[in-house]
């Protein structure tokens, strides 16, 4: 059992050349929990990892492992164990060796190498190909060779650079469930950057959004998709995206050129976004009318473009309620599913 | 009509006709070392093995024995070799990884350096070599040599590095490498192709340097087998039955290297990790 460490980041900041990568992020990661950094490429979380794990020098700010502080500190005396994208196995050696590379440079006598290369990699399930080189065995070994690799010194911190984007689609479902219940087996921390939403929704205890080298929010899975701070975890966050419709708010409605949604309660005034989640519309008999662009068959679902009033909206409906296209529909948005922006996409309501 | 590739019997031809000068470069001199005389491409009278005599006979002429110009030219060769290799992998992997300052404008003086004709800088290199007092010695030439083929073997090694990925290394900094550990460990296995090929290059270049030597060293005892074979031609009567046997001699440790080398020697031209 490796006991895990908390992580403090503060006004942690990274330049290179002229470009902020990362800007004055705070953020606290408790012991034993994981967490994911979410955006898209180019947003910072992976210079965050890098940074956190001593790859990269930070232009300003704090890390903290616990009551340790760590951002002046060579990566090999961090305490840190890191999957790559590319699992960055050595080509040249055995799994074998390289599971067993941490080790070594620890100085491990060779029995206690042995026996904690194997424990571990049996516990990975390749504890029978160690003698292979890593172009021998498939995607899927490789990936967990490179955890093992990782897990092998019992690090405080695991840290994860989009672990399963290299896997088949089949492999990477039941790798993000293998990969969650050994953290949770083995207690360590665990930070998993990720630019696919599905992925950290799924694994992460709490969910930290990047968006050009700025958090934008941190939260659970289960809160950033209820209620997303802005437009731009409201439209990452979610497949398919929340509509966005930018309009005004008036008294008691919504509109945006031809299109008009009534409002009760409270809500802002002037300028603004309106945001509805697409399964969260619902097709009744009366309400908005729209007309029906194309309809995209998911199986068990089916994605419905229809147009209101000169706005496009997405609408998931069970496959055996859909429309054909140019059909004319209504539209029923229900008060408590909608959610209020303002005009710079910071929520406001409800 | 679509256009037919040449038949491989016109390439052999045309191929076996560029080449033939060199084989009958060969033969000549396959032929002239192992007969009393030869004329023309004919050979005259039994194969005989007195061309050969500066094997077992010591000096000769003058000459130093064979064997301390052989032993002059594997010091040579090897020494310049490797310390070809050292420097060079250790600077190409500085300047593949490392930001310093002036890294562009050393990587432009490199390639300047690797284009600069040499020859002309002998007579500074004489004034360098007595000034340092290593004119007329093997380790003066060894020195020369190794920093007129080094920024070649940066270039070279430069390349091989490029091609490692970046997440390897930063994987064996994370697993408790220092940078040092890291090079040794990971980076130099896997270039093991460009060491080897750059090492093969290096021997050969140097097996057959002939003008440094020439030029820097007088006394016979620091003679290499370039200089003794540039020796017969020196003297009024030329012994070409035996400079024959002595350019034969010169010339099969290359083939042996070659043939086991080749590999590497290709690799130079492709480059590249295979996992």
């Amino acid at each position: 059992m490796i006991k895990g460490t908390d992580v403090t980041l503060r006004g942690l900041s990274k330049r290179f050349g002229k470009v902020w990568a990362l800007k004055g992020l705070d953020l606290e990661v408790q012991a034993g929990e994981l967490v994911a950094f979410l955006g898209p490429s180019g947003c910072g979380k992976t210079t965050t990892l890098l940074l956190i794990a001593g790859i990269y020098r930070p232009t300003t700010g704090e890390i903290h492992f616990g009551e340790r502080r760590v951002d002046h500190l060579h990566p090999k005396d961090r305490d840190v164990g890191m999957v790559f994208q590319s699992y960055a196995l050595y080509p040249h050696l055995t799994l074998f060796e390289n599971i067993a590379f941490p080790l070594r440079l620890k100085k491990v006598p060779d029995a206690e190498v042995k026996s904690r290369v194997q424990s571990t990699a049996d516990l990975l399930g390749i504890g029978h190909i160690l003698n292979r080189r890593p172009a021998q065995v498939s995607g899927g070994q490789q990936q967990r060779a490179a955890l093992a690799r990782a897990l092998v010194k019992e690090p405080q911190l695991l840290l994860l650079d989009e672990p399963l984007s290299n896997l088949d689609a089949q492999i990477r479902l039941s790798a993000r469930a293998e990969i969650r219940r050994l953290q949770r087996d083995l207690g360590v921390t665990a930070i998993l950057v990720t630019h696919d939403q599905a992925e950290a929704l799924a694994m992460a205890d709490r969910v930290a959004v990047f968006s050009t080298g700025e958090l934008q929010q941190f939260a659970t899975p289960d809160e950033l998709y209820r209620k997303p701070k802005n437009t731009f975890v409201a439209s990452f966050v979610g497949a398919p995206p929340m509509n966005l419709i930018e309009g005004v708010f008036k008294e008691r409605a919504f509109e945006a050129g031809g299109f008009r949604q009534g409002l009760e309660g409270p809500h802002p005034q002037g300028q603004g976004w309106l945001g509805i989640r697409p399964e969260d519309i619902e097709l009744r008999a009366e309400g908005t009318p729209a007309t029906v662009l194309v309809v995209e068959p998911l199986g068990r679902e089916a994605l419905v473009m229809v147009e209101s009033g000169g706005v496009r909206l997405q609408v998931l409906v069970p496959a055996e309620a859909k429309p054909a296209p140019d059909q004319q529909i209504h539209l029923h948005l229900p008060a408590e599913k909608l959610h209020y922006f303002d005009r710079t996409g910071t929520r406001v309501g409800p | 009509m679509p256009i037919r590739p040449p038949s491989w019997r016109l390439i052999l031809i045309v191929l076996g006709l560029i080449t033939l000068p060199i084989g009958v470069g060969t033969l000549w001199l396959l032929l002239t070392a192992l007969f009393n005389q030869v004329h023309g491409l004919l050979p005259v009278g039994n194969i005989n093995f007195g061309n050969w005599r500066f094997l077992w006979e010591g000096s000769i002429n003058g000459r130093p024995p064979i064997w301390v110009a052989l032993f002059n030219s594997i010091l040579f060769a090897a020494t310049v070799a490797f310390i070809e290799v050292l420097v060079a992998s250790m600077a190409a992997y500085a300047i593949s990884r490392m930001n310093f300052p002036g890294r562009r404008l050393y990587l432009g003086m490199i390639l300047v350096l690797h284009a600069f004709p040499a020859v002309s800088l002998l007579i500074a290199i004489y004034y360098i070599l007595r000034v340092l007092g290593l004119f007329d010695t093997l380790f003066g030439v060894i020195l020369v040599k190794a920093s007129l083929e080094i920024p070649l073997g940066i270039w070279l090694m430069k390349g091989f590095f490029d091609n490692l990925s970046w997440e390897m290394e930063m994987a064996a900094l994370v697993d408790g490498a220092s940078r040092w550990t890291v090079f040794r460990k990971v980076a130099l296995p896997l270039v093991r192709p460009g060491i080897l090929a750059l090492g093969t290059f290096a021997l050969l270049s140097a097996w057959g340097e002939f003008i440094l030597p020439y030029t820097l060293i007088v006394s016979g005892k620091s003679w290499t087998l370039a200089l003794y074979l540039q020796s017969f031609l020196r003297e009024s009567f030329v012994d070409y039955g035996m400079m024959a046997a002595v350019g034969l001699f010169y010339a099969l440790p290359v083939f042996v290297f070659f043939l086991l080398g080749q590999k590497y020697l290709l690799n130079i031209y492709s480059g590249g990790v295979k996992g």
